[in-house]
């Protein structure tokens, strides 16, 4: 109680100080819609956060008069985020978004507390009135970082630095070896789960292992360059997460996965200014710009470059996906047939690798 | 298994364990006086960005070196201000300097992101850095070889010398020390410093050698395993020595074992398995009374001369 008293003491104090300063900016600030943010990383990872929060950045610079954007980084996936949104709430956030999987219960559980403040969570599937989702089509990009690496690698062992065995990672690694499939039908995939999105001394050892394994091509879904820097001092090659990360490794990387949040983030910012913001399941790709390819190495010969620039076209024009039958998984068992495609709600709860993965996680 | 795959595992295990050694030798030394940091992950990452901001503008990873040690150094005189000339609490004093230690270097970093310097790798010749059987001796950062020669050096110091028998008494006697003329907070400011020095050095080799960029809170809780690595050593620098390639080897291991399809442990014992065999060391430490001995008598405890 008295923790309480006290704090409302300060923010009295601390309010009636700053506004015999600076009263007509706090009435202002006042008028502005608050938006939170949830971090995984810090906002400097170069990666997944850095790409949320470049999409947070698009809506100070679009909606910058009518909302403010606050953010908190480094949030675990664990019951201590449950306070830190409840925190963000509190401070009178309309809008709150917690960009990634592992807050998928704790947002739906500050969520029913706070019915008048509206959520969306990324990557997840369980939604609520005042819940919604929204995820990307990264396995979009894997198929061109995939296609790429099936002409390129000269062992046919690829290397894949995961996370965590969330749906998203799944469809990455089923993806990626499934496209390079296509070119080099003996592919294989070796998969190390580090158990971490952002550990940059055991995703460097995790690549180093891949090399040393016979992978020729380490592509990564964690957050970090770490993976790029240990290819460039072997001179082999990898792909960037999240965003274009050539400036920590030139040779080594062939291109990128640029997570594009902006344009969403804007439109949903709009929706609650404007009152119309609904509980919704948004799964964006290449199509609608959420994933962008970055620009290719020049180590990428042309012919790789015509195939890779098809994979993107095709996903564009909707001619194209990865997951169309006859699809088998690791024990070779028939998933999906002949001619079919796997649906969005499938994919949205895959928990199984494809033929050639080896490793076991 | 040829030559080739084994020489490539070692080398991956001799990165892994490196920070960790020089972390965990400069806490031993601060232990033995009688201190108790908790604060290394934060004098990592304090090292880890100096280090790297020293080589960013000097091009010289030499003098980068000398900068994480100096940038570990001032974090742990923070400490040492606190806890010595304040008699502020060990543990809480440690584990702010752990917080501080990861949102300064945050801080400073933020204009580091992005950019990358060269790797301070062998500096031996070619012939020898990269030929394919010798790289697993001459393929390795000169942090490496230092790393390993301070083991010896810290045990001399610690056990053939009078300075280092001062430091032992202070941490196992502060009042018996003092009572014969011996400045106990000197001693022991001089141990946090050089405790710090070294998480700093432990930390320049993720931002210099392992991935020569900087990333927010790059360590990634290595500065916790160098302390449970002081634990598991019984305070002793020879086992120091042998843990922590233990620990490195386990840390390899795993990652091995999950890419070669091994699926026989959870993943998040693999994680565990540090601290997991520092309670089983510890139960066998305190089991054996004579080996428990080794734990500095005045460990965490403030020094309050009566006089």
């Amino acid at each position: 109680m008295s923790q309480i008293s006290r704090r409302t003491l300060m923010k009295v104090a601390g309010a009636a100080a700053t506004a015999s300063v600076l009263g007509a900016r706090v009435a202002h600030a006042e008028d502005k819609i608050k938006i939170g943010f949830i971090f995984l990383g810090p906002i400097g990872d170069y990666g997944w956060t850095w790409a949320h929060n470049k999409g947070r950045e698009q809506i100070d610079a679009e909606l910058g008069d009518k909302v403010e954007t606050v953010y908190v980084e480094n949030v675990p996936e664990d019951a201590s985020a449950v306070p830190i949104i409840r925190d963000l709430a509190q401070q009178g956030c309309k809008l709150i978004f917690t960009t990634s999987y592992g807050y998928m219960e704790q947002t739906l559980e500050v969520a029913k507390e706070f019915p008048e403040v509206m959520f969306e969570h990324c990557t997840g599937f369980k939604r609520a009135d005042n819940v919604s989702t929204y995820n990307s089509k990264f396995h979009e990009g894997r198929a061109v970082l995939g296609t790429i690496s099936g002409k390129m690698s000269k062992s046919g062992t690829l290397g894949y630095l995961g996370s965590f065995k969330v749906p998203e990672v799944v469809l990455g690694v089923n993806s990626f070896l499934l496209a390079a499939q296509k070119h080099n039908p003996n592919a294989t995939l070796k998969l190390v789960m580090i158990d971490s999105w952002f550990d940059p001394p055991k995703e460097a050892a995790a690549t180093e292992t891949l090399i040393n394994l016979g992978c020729d091509i380490v592509t990564t879904h964690t957050d970090s360059p770490a993976a790029l820097q240990i290819l460039e001092q072997k001179g082999l090659y990898g792909f960037g997460q999240g965003a274009d990360m050539s400036t920590f490794a030139p040779k080594a990387h062939l291109t990128a996965i640029e997570d594009i949040w902006g344009p969403y983030y804007v439109q949903r910012a709009k929706d609650i200014v404007e009152g119309t913001w609904k509980s919704a399941d948004t799964w964006d790709g290449m199509k609608e710009g959420t994933v962008v390819i970055s620009p290719y190495n020049e180590a990428v010969p042309a012919d790789v470059r015509e195939l890779a620039d098809a994979v993107q076209k095709g996903y564009k024009e909707g001619t194209f996906d990865i997951f169309t039958g006859p699809i088998y998984d690791q024990e070779g068992t028939l998933r999906v047939k002949d001619g079919e495609v796997m649906s969005l709600a499938d994919l949205a709860v895959i928990d199984w690798f494809v033929k050639g993965v080896e490793s076991a996680s | 298994m040829s030559p080739d795959f084994l020489i490539a595992a070692i080398m991956t295990v001799v990165g892994l364990t490196t920070p960790i050694l020089l972390a965990a030798l400069g806490e031993l030394v601060v232990e033995k006086s009688g201190v108790l940091n908790l604060g290394v992950e934060g004098m990592m990452l304090v090292g880890a960005i100096s280090g790297f901001a020293v080589t960013v503008f000097t091009f010289n990873p030499w003098l980068g070196v000398l900068g994480a040690a100096a940038g570990g150094a001032l974090a742990s005189l923070l400490f040492a201000v606190l806890v010595l000339g304040l008699n502020s609490n060990q543990v809480a004093t440690g584990l702010a300097l752990a917080i501080f230690g990861t949102g300064l270097s945050s801080l400073i970093g933020l204009s580091f992101t992005g950019r990358i310097v060269p790797v301070f790798g062998s500096i031996f010749p070619a012939g020898l850095a990269r030929h394919p059987y010798l790289q697993v001796i001459f393929g390795y950062s000169p942090i490496v070889y230092f790393a390993v020669l301070m083991v010896p050096a810290v045990a001399w110091f610690l056990y053939r010398t009078r300075a280092g028998l001062i430091l032992r008494a202070v941490g196992e006697n502060d009042h018996s020390a003092h009572s014969i003329g011996y400045s106990v907070l000197k001693v022991r400011l001089a141990a946090i410093l050089f405790g710090g020095a070294m998480a700093g050095i432990g930390g320049a080799y993720f931002s210099m050698v392992i991935t020569p960029m900087w990333a927010e809170r790059m360590t990634a809780g290595r500065g916790w395993i160098a302390l449970a690595l002081v634990v598991f050593a019984g305070w002793r620098t020879g086992r120091l020595l042998l843990g922590a390639y233990f620990f490195g080897i386990l840390m390899a291991l795993e990652l091995y074992a999950k890419a070669a399809g091994f699926s026989f442990l959870p993943s998040p014992f693999w994680a565990a398995m540090p601290y997991l065999m520092t309670v089983v060391a510890l139960t066998f430490i305190s089991a054996r009374e004579s080996a428990g001995a080794n734990a500095p008598a005045c460990l965490g405890k403030p020094f309050l001369p009566s006089t």
